[in-house]
């Protein structure tokens, strides 16, 4: 099996290669690259072709998207601790933060679903079966509806790091998946949101796909003491900022 | 001239194994209403550059245009948190649907109407080792189509879907999908 040396050596040189691109006047590369080898399950997953760039046409499906609405969420469920009978193990915590477009323009009534692993670092799903206990009282799904101004918020538990073989000895560093929904579905976005100060972090070659320093520090939330309530929660704060055209952004003549 | 946004975008991650409870609600991909007469079964395999299935992508379709959307695609019920299905009238537009053990998916669905000449569906696939999604296109023919017209024959037939000619498969049209290598499918970046 590969060791954690060697996936690092590569992660290092792809850093590496991108810098050099940077140094030669490519741009700023905000999203991983689908080739990236030292995350091993993408090597038969990616396109060798070149996408086919849709450009500049109005009518374009893409350009609009689905709607979400009252009747897809329920009130509970942006409260991942109140799932259940009983209250789960693990550090209780609030993320919040805003949903906003390119321009910094709130994306107001769209959907966020999210998925992590127990405090233990198990998901409830049947193919971990990682030795960490099954938590009853803790499923780990939640989703929201963006307010007016953007905003979002999810009360859960912290989640724990957890093993994976894509190499001997991966850990990933402890993380929530987001799954977001723009107004335009070219804006649609599944990410995973990651916590402040993760001695994990230079050896997970999932986060290190993300070759852009700046880009792989926005994957991690500010824990904000102003967001922690007493006695009760301790808050992260993570803002999303959704890529892509939509049909207000071509109306508008970009 | 366009300008830069101002925000730089929240990088991409992989949806990874675990999405299976999260993600997939029942009755994903059955979008049209129940019992419609005109309704089409879109299915297919969704296959790596081995050629392998893909037993965990998950694969999303948009059909629609601005104003087209419908909420009720996940309706839930307030008693238990459970899913309720769709209200059986409305037309969401919106479909969801992880590949099974075999790596094949199905959507039923009503034919889409949007853009003319030659509408098609909208489709977002996810999986395990994809570090970003990737768009394509479902055609139900051939035809007149400005991204159609821009690719050589090959690459282009990768986007046209082919009925189905089983009379058991009444109204079925076959779409595979290859994420890379021989008869790779075409994917789409929107700028
Ligand atoms: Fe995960």
């Amino acid at each position: 099996m590969t060791t954690q040396r060697e996936i690092t050596a590569e992660m290092g040189a792809a850093r590496g290669a991108y810098e050099k691109r940077l140094a030669d006047g490519g741009g700023v590369e905000h999203h991983p690259s689908r080739a990236y080898a030292p995350y091993r399950s993408s090597v038969l997953r990616h396109p060798h072709r070149p996408l086919v760039a849709v450009e500049g046409d109005p009518e374009a499906v893409e350009l609009s998207g689905p709607v979400f609405g009252a009747t897809d969420v329920t009130a509970l469920d942006c409260d991942l601790t109140r799932q259940h009978t009983g209250e789960p193990l693990g550090e209780r915590i609030t993320v919040s933060g805003r949903l906003l477009d390119g321009r910094g323009r709130p994306v107001r009534r769209q959907l966020i679903e999210v998925w992590q692993a127990n405090a233990s670092g198990r998901y409830a799903h049947q193919r971990d079966d990682h030795p960490a206990p099954l938590d009853p009282n803790f499923t780990g799904v939640g989703r929201v509806l963006t307010g007016d101004d953007g905003g979002y918020a999810f009360t859960t538990v912290k989640p724990g790091a957890y093993p994976w073989r894509n190499h001997d000895n991966a850990w990933r560093p402890a993380h929530i998946h987001f799954s977001v929904f723009g107004e335009a579905f070219t804006q649609r976005l599944v990410t995973q949101m990651y916590f402040p100060g993760d001695p994990l972090f230079p050896y997970d070659p999932i986060l290190q796909s993300v070759t852009d320093e700046r880009a792989r520090q926005r994957l991690v939330a500010v824990y904000d003491h102003e967001l922690s309530a007493p006695e009760f929660s301790l808050g992260y704060r993570w803002d999303i900022v959704l890529d892509g055209p939509s049909a207000t952004w071509i109306e508008e003549g970009r | 001239m366009p300008d830069t946004p101002a925000f730089p975008p929240t990088p991409s991650q992989t949806v990874g194994p675990f999405y299976g409870y999260a993600l997939p609600f029942p009755g994903g991909g059955d979008v049209a209403p129940a019992g419609h007469p005109d309704a089409i079964t879109v299915h297919g395999v969704v296959h790596d550059g081995a050629g392998a299935p893909v037993p965990d992508a998950l694969l999303e379709f948009w059909q629609g245009g601005p104003g087209t959307g419908l909420p009720g695609s996940m309706r839930r019920s307030p008693v238990n948190g459970g899913f309720l299905g769709r209200n059986g009238v409305d037309f969401t537009g919106f479909g969801r649907v992880a590949t099974d053990a075999d790596g094949h998916y199905a959507l039923r669905t009503l034919p889409p109407r949007t853009p003319a000449p030659l509408p098609y569906l909208s489709v977002c696939v996810f999986a395990r080792g994809l570090m970003h999604h990737l768009y394509t296109r479902v055609y139900l023919a051939d035809g007149e189509d400005a991204l159609l017209g821009s690719l050589e024959p090959a690459r282009r037939a990768t986007l046209v879907a082919a009925p189905e000619e089983n009379p058991a498969r009444h109204r079925a049209y076959r779409f595979d999908i290859r994420l890379q290598g021989e008869g790779e499918t075409v994917f789409l970046e929107f700028h």
